[in-house]
């Protein structure tokens, strides 16, 4: 079975809420939980409480940059003063800890901002390609709610966005 | 109470207005750019003068080799830690009143480091030999010395800019996207859509950008603080008198919290009227700014006092006599400004009636700042003037009209850069001041319901 799209767009987070409960718990047959995306103009935390467990795994991106900055930057440094093994000293550390822990912390903040925003990029499918249905309100005032689910699903998908007073609905024409 | 912002404010009024600030400014708006781009041109003309015909013409030789440069090059840095630095703690705080300020003050960050590198480039002299100081692999085996503060200065300025434009970028991107999809073709909806980088406000996209944000947020703080503290170890680290002071890296990011704090409140003002901002950069929001600025004020008023004592009390006759000559000598006149300006003036924001009065505010954080940049001149040239060599007691090192013009050119490049960002990209962040109207609809509400149910 093909695949289509349908988006609706509602005023406000509480029926936009209403409408993922209602999805969630109805059984409807060609529908994927998964496959519903909420759009909206503001980060909101309850709202993201309805759609269930979606973790976010930048954290893992951040711990790997800023130790593969760190541990960069103290093998530069020490690298770069090994050629003291050739050169007059003084009787001075070769490598000394102290100093070069100053680079080594401002390494370890670089990768790890860096790889974090590579993270973000990653874990949030950026840069994206506009998706097939998109309503510029999204980012105005209103919600949206798009959902990809087998063709037989969408009526009874379009009937709940209906009883819940969707200002607009968009669906992708069947192929 | 006053409220921070009103809580009915629609969300598309909200798009509208930081929208029509980005094609329709007051024409005092036109008026700064014309004035920024001639001091602008006065610093091209003397840097010109200054690489054709030599360091010479800056009035700077041996021992006064910093001079209004490294001094500048100081307070922009200083100038660039209250923008990030404070958006990210109160980000991290949740105190959401920053949320309509913080974009230009992060802006403001940026565009002072770039300001802040210019200086640094300019007071080598020798422009095109400036790739030597950069640590790069080379034939000759020769490396920077990785045990030097200015190298540390250079790789802490590197990544505090790098990760200040990348927080500020970040931050901006849903309000790209509402720029992307509300403005008409042009070049700037071309803009707009490549740098919103296809952000549709999904619960991904959101997710994720939370904890970035956050994240980031983390690393900055810290980042800021070491930043200015090895800034103040370029000093401190060296045996200078007047320079070898173990409070100099609090000093030092004291008073650049303050003097980015001044220039917020400067900026505020200015950005209010000329993008009518009325509505979001409100009265009771500067009266916030205003009262961390004078409690900054005071912890630096406190650290230059310990300074003082810890050399006086001290038995290091050259730091304590270079201590007198800053009282007495000839730079009495700036030392006495800068107390004046940086510790006196600051009271009157103590007072309730002055903490919304916008004239007075103007002022004020001007002078505020202009405190803060003779703090330091006057960390750098007098220790210059009255070093260990009594040989080296040279009084006549006043700057020359070409660094003058420098630092007057310093201001026109901030400004021009500074303005020219709020009329590209929003200065004030839309979705963030839908959160913040939002939450406190729903706050108020909530109160609403629990004072019907206690009736």
């Amino acid at each position: 079975m093909s695949q289509r799209h349908i988006l609706a767009m509602f005023s406000n987070f509480d029926e936009a809420e209403a409408v993922i409960s209602e999805l969630r718990s109805s059984k409807i047959e060609g529908f994927n939980f998964d496959d519903l995306t909420l759009k909206s103009p503001i980060e909101h935390h309850e709202v993201e409480r309805v759609l269930g467990d979606r973790p976010a795994r930048v954290q893992w991106f951040t711990l790997g940059g800023a130790l593969m900055g760190g541990l960069l930057g103290f093998w530069l440094i020490s690298g770069a003063q090994a050629n003291f093994y050739a050169q007059m000293k003084g009787g001075k550390p070769i490598v000394p800890l102290p100093p070069n822990f100053i680079l080594t912390y401002e390494m370890f903040i670089l990768g790890g901002v860096f790889i974090s925003i590579l993270g973000f990029l990653i874990c949030a499918g950026l840069p994206a390609k506009r998706s097939p249905l998109y309503s510029s309100t999204v980012s105005e005032d209103q919600i949206g709610i798009l959902v990809k689910a087998e063709e037989s699903a969408i009526a009874k998908i379009k009937s709940v966005f209906l009883s819940h007073e969707a200002l607009e609905i968009q669906e992708e024409a069947g192929k | 109470m006053e409220k921070d912002i009103r809580e009915d404010i629609a969300w598309a009024k909200i798009n509208g207005d930081v929208l029509k600030s980005l094609e329709n400014p007051r024409k005092l708006y036109w008026v700064i750019i014309a004035v920024a781009l001639l001091a602008f041109g006065v610093g091209v003309a003397c840097e010109v003068y200054q690489y054709n015909v030599g360091m010479g013409v800056a009035n700077l030789d041996n021992p006064h080799v910093w001079g209004l440069y490294i001094a500048t090059f100081i307070f922009w840095i200083g100038m660039s830690h209250s923008g990030t630095l404070l958006s990210a703690i109160l980000h991290l705080m949740h105190a959401d009143w920053r949320k309509p300020i913080y974009r230009f003050a992060e802006a403001m960050t940026t565009f002072s480091l770039m300001t802040a590198g210019l200086f640094v480039m300019v007071h080598i002299g020798r422009l095109w030999q400036f790739y030597y100081s950069l640590p790069y692999p080379n034939e000759r085996g020769i490396w920077p010395n990785f045990q030097s503060p200015l190298l540390w200065d250079a790789m802490a300025i590197f990544t505090y800019l790098s990760s200040s434009v990348i927080f500020l970028y970040v931050g901006m991107i849903p309000d790209l996207a509402i720029c992307r999809d509300h403005l008409h073709p042009g070049w700037r909806k071309k803009l707009y859509t490549l740098l919103a980088l296809g952000w549709e406000g999904t619960d991904r996209q959101w997710r994720n950008f939370r904890v970035t944000y956050l994240t980031v947020a983390c690393f900055l703080i810290p980042l800021a603080v070491s930043v200015h503290s090895i800034v103040a170890s370029d000093f401190a680290m060296s045996q200078q008198p007047g320079w070898h002071v173990t409070s100099f890296p609090p000093y030092f990011v004291a008073g650049a919290l303050y003097s980015g704090c001044a220039a917020i409140i400067t900026l505020f003002i200015i950005l209010r009227y000329v993008f009518r901002f009325e509505e979001y950069m409100t009265l009771p929001i500067l009266k916030k700014t205003v009262r961390l600025t004078f409690a900054i004020a005071m912890v630096w008023t406190y650290l230059n006092a310990v300074e003082f004592a810890s050399v006086w009390y001290s038995h290091d006759a050259p730091s304590k006599d270079v201590l007198i000559q800053k009282m007495v000598g000839p730079y009495a006149f700036a030392w006495w400004g800068m107390i004046f300006c940086g510790s006196i003036v600051p009271l009157i924001l103590a007072f309730k009636r002055f903490q919304t009065n916008i004239p007075v505010l103007l002022v004020v954080s001007l002078l505020l700042n202009l405190g803060m940049w003779l703090e330091r001149w006057m960390i750098v040239s007098p220790t210059f003037s009255r070093g260990y060599y009594r040989g080296t007691w040279v009084q006549d090192q006043w700057p020359s009209l070409v660094q003058w013009g420098m630092v007057f050119g310093s201001f026109g490049w901030f400004t021009l850069l500074f303005m020219i960002f709020c009329k590209v990209f929003p200065s004030v962040s839309m979705y963030e001041v839908k959160e913040m109207v939002y939450h406190r609809s729903l706050h108020s509400k909530k109160g609403d319901t629990a004072e019907q149910g206690a009736h």
